[in-house]
């Protein structure tokens, strides 16, 4: 088995694209919003430009505080704490579905930029690879 | 491939990395360490205590460049650089440090 030195090395002198992942679920309930983030955690471990969108039902992802003890699963959620280590800053929230949701940026477990329907279809349209969870 | 220790068995993936968090001890982290020629020393135990400290914070096993830059960030450049943590497990310090802790494979390691 190759070490991650192999692996990065092997990957440095590839090209950087732009990944937007878009976040629409709610985080538990279904495996999607969990093997997402594993998604954007590998391409951000390979130097990609990462850019994570989170609306709808996917604002709740982000939540603080969540306690998943009642549905007996690990809650997963802190992880996203961890992105800031993985150089992965570029986290937008759609106001619309914020809003919708009674929530605001202060409720989130991450510093993110929240921005309108709008401003995001500009963000989306900047992207090589949209990738929908 | 499971551990045979102390009378109990104790689950484990085809590389050695345990099913349940929760039935890690340091005894259990001392014998799995032995299955990787790593004779655990401070240092050893240094880092196998960040990354379950940083997983408990986390709830991820961070890839090996993540590992560096945050044990960079608390213990500074000295240890927090590969080649002392490659000495300490030259097989990969995310991956082997995180199978002697107990937990999952590294995430960003395919």
């Amino acid at each position: 088995m190759p070490d991650e030195n192999e692996f990065e090395g092997e990957y440095q002198g590839g090209t950087v694209k732009r990944f937007l992942y878009v976040n629409r679920r709610a985080p538990h309930g279904t495996i999607y919003p969990h093997e997402t983030l594993e998604m954007v955690l590998i391409a951000a471990a390979f130097d990609q430009d990462v850019t994570v969108v989170f609306l709808d039902d996917g604002v709740y992802q982000i939540k603080k505080d969540q306690d998943t003890k009642g549905i007996g699963i690990k809650n997963f959620t802190p992880a996203f704490r961890a992105l800031d280590d993985y150089d992965v800053e570029k986290l937008y929230v759609e106001k619309e579905s914020l809003e919708a949701r009674g929530l605001t940026a202060e409720d989130l477990l991450v510093p993110v930029e929240v921005v309108s329907t709008e401003e995001l279809r500009e963000i989306m349209a900047e992207q090589d690879v949209v990738l929908g969870g | 491939m499971p551990y045979d220790y102390n009378g109990a068995v104790v689950e484990a993936d085809e590389e050695g990395y345990i099913q349940d968090i929760s039935l890690w001890t340091r005894e259990l982290a001392e014998l799995i360490a032995r299955g990787e020629n790593i004779e655990m020393t401070g240092d050893h135990w240094e880092v196998v205590n960040f990354l379950r400290d940083y997983y408990e914070e986390y709830q991820i096993a961070p890839a090996v460049r993540i590992l560096t830059k945050a044990i960079k960030k608390t213990m500074g450049p000295e240890k927090g650089n590969s080649k002392y943590l490659y000495e300490l497990f030259p097989y990969g310090p995310a991956k082997q440090a995180c199978k002697i802790a107990g937990l999952p494979k590294p995430t960003g390691c395919i």
